[in-house]
């Protein structure tokens, strides 16, 4: 440690005032922009969890990709199939590699990569080690659905148990068990309880209990004989009491005939969905937040006269290819870039604080002329997606991104223009592209209404259209998935508009299907 | 305050057991493309991995998500021409360009396959699964005809060269410690008492001078044992030992004569291209020696062998013939494993088939590892498949297939060569029947 102080003394010494702009970085470099990062996001009340920060090389960077970000994973083909798309494209050069990987654990572990540059790093620091950890600290739902604490014991548990149920049980059998829990992930998670918290020792100690407890329970359930009551009674007596729309907690805890091993299975795809479920209703925010903050840090480093305009002049040309949206009918279209969004929101925040105009007093009356740093780290704080930007998107916002809304209705030969950045769209435009970023609105809504526990077990789910859009055909192959765990009958039905409900799938498929 | 790790020395294969289990998910699908993609290579082509190539749908992992239709509202970035109210015909699937980039790339479909390449170690290993060559532990062991150097343990003479520098210098440290340690001792003693004789009170100095020159004498001798003696010196031991050979050549015989049309060469070259992988796994250099021949043999490169277009009547013996000359010439040795492979549409002159009966009987198989024989055709069997049956029902390294279309191949080979409890998998047996 003396010896890397001493590193940094020189590397100080070197530079006069100004911090090392070589393109190539050494660790000492990176100590002292670690430092002087640090010191800047105190200034702006950046509060953090501890970092850790490994280099690794472009192949471990396709590792990381493939296992989704998880530093520990547990096997399964689907993560190998990532890895060979991830080194196909990357080989062929149709993609670059990201610049970094945060996890959001605690210690908050960043993963660079050699390749960069020093300024890239300093920049990567910047974004992933203040800003994206930052926001895994301060996020409302970050707070109450994760826990950075004990992710990676949870990772490590997890691994470990599906190994040794391959051991056990055989690698085909866990095989298919993992292929039908990652069917229904995205209906594996509580959209509105708040999960509890426990260690991986308790996880353990619980995890043994579980087993046996859940077992009796799922015993007592289905030992009834078949009671033959009348039907009128039968229907009132339904189970689940409420529909469920987590199908893989409803699994876990009622499928009649899973063997334990494979319910705690179910239990782990479950956790881990769970996991990343905020990640998934915070990409504009996490990364508007990230790019922000390492716009604002490096600036501010630079306004000290720490920085050489060499090296700012790298950091400004590769921040302007991250927030750059381009135009819906340009080649490298591919939807609205969070960066961009996020980026600009915040600093659009900033603005109404400090230099607000008379459309701002209108709009945004509680912003306009309060302290820029109280406002973005309440806006940080408190919002998803979907709500950020039904409270924060200005007009000048919708102007400079030039935003339109269309309306694309499958029964008219035409797709509508409905509003454009003009003063009678703003509210529409915000309120349809906050839309765009509301989960419950982009994945189906799909729920397990009966399960007919005293008849021949058919699990019924319901799916209940938005706005007239169908199911993709996929869910024929996702039912198989399900009828794999419940060992029953599965009915998938789509309640129509008029109220009535027809059957869309089964598994087994069944010929009449009326 | 943060903790830097290096990890860039770790491991970068963390991903190579997801890998192995997406091959072993797909094996069946990977063995398919690879059959398919057989033709595409050279016969003696063997750095290459290979581009394996499935269809996307064979790996889709299904979940609840909309589909097309209904209605979508979106917003874009970017306006540049659209005002309230304007009508925007829709854009076509699978559009592309075009103002109405509305559904362009939502959710595309694309039903193109999915391509990556996999090692030649790996390719080969998927394509010879569980396939083994006939006959191979039982007669390789015969001949003992190559030898390779190995180490065997240390020996007291050699080249300077070969010296183990750590296996000498604990010889030395033992022969020091074995040859001083009476004269320590002695010294030890010796010193001991020059300190009594010293800490009496009148000592007699003619005693002390005796001991010290006693002292002195025992370091001299001592200092006189040597550093390294010829004594210590441990050299490397080397020895041959009697491996089996790997030396094979590949003899593929085929009729050029006018019934023989591109389409039929075609089946015939991806078989031996089959053949070669397959001996390339087990034997470390191959020749391969082409013979083509309609009514006269003659042996050619692997171009002519292919796409060499003759015609004439056909006479299958004097290929047997020029292959048994070459034989006698180049691979007499006994330390060349012997393999041919014949390729026929089944027709030969009606007098030479009992000759070529003779010729396989007598002369070529016993000097042969296997020898197959493919007859590609729709027709009914001919005189040869009808002669060369009873050859196949006798010897056991002698196998015939019959391939209708080029589909049989992969199939015919793999049940030419599959792990066979007995170890003999030659028979007749027609495939699709």
């Amino acid at each position: 440690m003396s010896k890397n102080n001493q590193h940094i003394a020189e590397a100080n010494a070197t530079y006069r005032g100004c911090l090392p702009d070589c393109a190539d970085w050494t660790f000492a470099d990176l100590q002292v922009y670690e430092q002087e990062l640090a010191r800047v996001a105190e200034h702006y009340r950046l509060d953090t969890y501890p970092n850790q920060i490994e280099m690794i090389t472009s192949e471990q960077m396709m590792d990381a990709y493939a296992s989704v970000g998880m530093p520990i994973g547990y096997h399964h083909w689907s993560f190998g199939k990532k890895f060979i798309q991830t080194q196909q494209t990357y080989k062929r050069g149709h993609m670059g590699l990201a610049y970094e990987i945060v996890i959001n654990s605690n210690p908050c572990i960043a993963y660079l990569m050699e390749e960069n540059t020093l300024t890239m790093q300093a920049l990567v620091m910047a974004h992933a080690c203040y800003g994206h950890n930052s926001f895994f600290k301060g996020n409302y739902l970050f707070k109450s659905w994760t826990d950075a604490s004990s992710i990676i014991d949870y990772l490590l548990f997890a691994k470990n148990y599906i190994a040794r149920c391959e051991e056990l049980h055989g690698v085909d059998e866990v095989e298919s068990t993992l292929d039908a829990c990652h069917a229904l992930m995205t209906h594996g998670v509580d959209r509105y309880k708040r999960p509890q918290r426990i260690s991986l020792k308790e996880e353990r100690k619980r995890q043994k209990q579980r087993q046996e407890y859940l077992q009796s329970q799922v015993n007592s359930l289905w030992q009834k004989f078949a009671r033959q009551e009348p039907s009128a009674t039968r229907d009132k007596a339904r189970f689940p009491e409420q529909p469920q729309e987590n199908l893989l907690y409803f699994i876990e805890k009622n499928s009649p005939l899973l063997k334990s091993w494979q319910r705690e299975i179910v239990r782990i795809v479950r956790k881990l969905a769970q996991y990343f479920y905020p990640q998934k209703q915070t990409q504009v925010m996490n990364e508007g937040w990230a790019c922000f903050w390492h716009y604002t840090l490096l600036n501010h480093l630079y306004d000290e006269g720490k920085l050489s305009d060499k090296f700012m002049l790298e950091f400004v040309h590769h921040h302007s290819n991250v927030i750059g949206q381009p135009a819906y009918n340009s080649k490298g279209y591919s939807g609205i870039n969070p960066y961009a969004l996020g980026f600009h929101m915040f600093t659009d925040i900033r603005r109404i604080c400090e230099q607000p105009t008379d459309e701002d007093r209108e709009w945004f009356p509680e912003l306009a002329g309060t302290d820029w740093l109280d406002a973005v780290h309440f806006a940080m704080q408190n919002f998803k997606d979907e709500s950020f930007i039904s409270q924060y998107l200005s007009p000048k916002l919708i102007r400079d991104f030039k935003l339109f809304h269309i309306k694309d209705d499958a029964t008219s030969p035409y797709i509508r223009v409905e509003s454009i950045h003009n003063e009678s769209g703003y509210r529409r435009i915000r309120q349809a592209l906050s839309n765009q970023y509301n989960l419950s609105e982009i994945e189906p809504n799909i729920q397990i209404i009966n399960a007919d526990i005293d008849g021949d077990r058919t699990l019924t789910l319901e799916y209940v259209p938005h706005q007239k859009v169908p199911l993709h055909p996929s869910y024929q192959e996702v039912l198989k998935h399900l009828y794999y765990l419940w060992k029953f009958d599965v009915k998938l039905v789509q309640r129509e508009e008029k109220g009535n409900e027809r059957v869309i799938g089964t598994c087994p498929p069944k010929l009449d299907n009326s | 305050m943060a903790n830097f790790i290096d990890r860039r020395l770790n491991s970068k294969n963390k991903s190579m057991v997801n890998r192995q289990r997406f091959f072993r998910r797909h094996k069946n699908q990977i063995k398919r493309s690879l059959a398919d993609s057989i033709n595409d290579r050279k016969v003696t082509d063997l750095t290459t991995g290979q581009d394996v190539s499935i269809a996307k749908k064979d790996l889709l992992e299904p979940v609840f998500r909309q589909g097309d239709g209904g209605s979508k509202n979106r917003v874009f970035a970017g306006n540049d021409q659209f005002a309230e109210g304007d009508k925007i015909p829709r854009p076509k699937a699978q559009g592309g360009q075009g103002s109405g980039a509305g559904n362009a790339s939502d959710r595309g479909q694309g039903q193109d396959d999915f391509v990556f390449s996999i090692s030649h170690d790996e390719y080969l290993n998927l394509l010879f699964d569980d396939l083994e060559l006939p006959n191979l532990q039982k007669s390789q062991l015969d001949k003992l005809v190559e030898y390779k150097t190995v180490r065997s343990g240390y020996c007291a003479e050699g080249v300077p060269a070969n010296i183990d520098i750590v296996k000498s210098l604990q010889g030395s440290i033992a022969r020091r410690i074995a040859m001083t340690s009476g004269k320590r001792r002695e010294l030890k003693a010796c010193e001991q008492e020059l300190e009594q004789v010293l800490a009496s009170e009148n000592h007699d100095p003619n005693i002390v001078a005796q001991l010290q020159a006693q002292i002195d004498m025992l370091k001299e001798r001592i200092s006189a044992v040597p550093f390294i003696d010829s004594f210590d010196m441990h050299y490397r031991n080397y020895d041959k030992q009697a491996v089996p050979t790997s030396k094979a050549v590949m003899f593929c015989l085929m009729d050029v004569s006018g019934s023989m049309v591109q389409a039929t060469k075609d089946i015939a070259k991806r078989f031996y291209i089959l053949l070669y992988l397959f001996l390339s796994r087990t034997y470390q250099t191959i020749d391969v020696v082409y013979i083509i021949h309609h009514t006269q043999a003659k042996e050619v490169d692997e171009q002519d062998f292919f796409y060499s277009r003759e015609t004439g009547g056909t006479i299958v013996s004097s290929a047997l013939e020029l292959m048994q000359e070459i034989v006698a010439e180049r691979y007499s040795s006994g330390d060349w494993n012997i393999y041919a492979a014949q390729a026929s549409d089944g027709d030969n002159w009606q007098d030479d088939t009992e000759k070529c009966y003779e010729l396989l009987k007598n002369q070529i198989l016993p000097a042969v590892r296997f020898y197959a024989y493919i007859e590609i055709t729709q027709d009914l069997h001919k005189s040869l498949w009808q002669r060369y049956r009873a050859l196949a029902n006798s010897e056991s390294h002698f196998a015939m297939r019959r391939i209708r279309e080029i589909s049989d191949i992969y199939p015919v080979f793999r049940d030419l060569f599959k792990k066979s409890t007995n170890g003999v998998s030659a028979g007749v047996v027609n495939v699709k029947e």
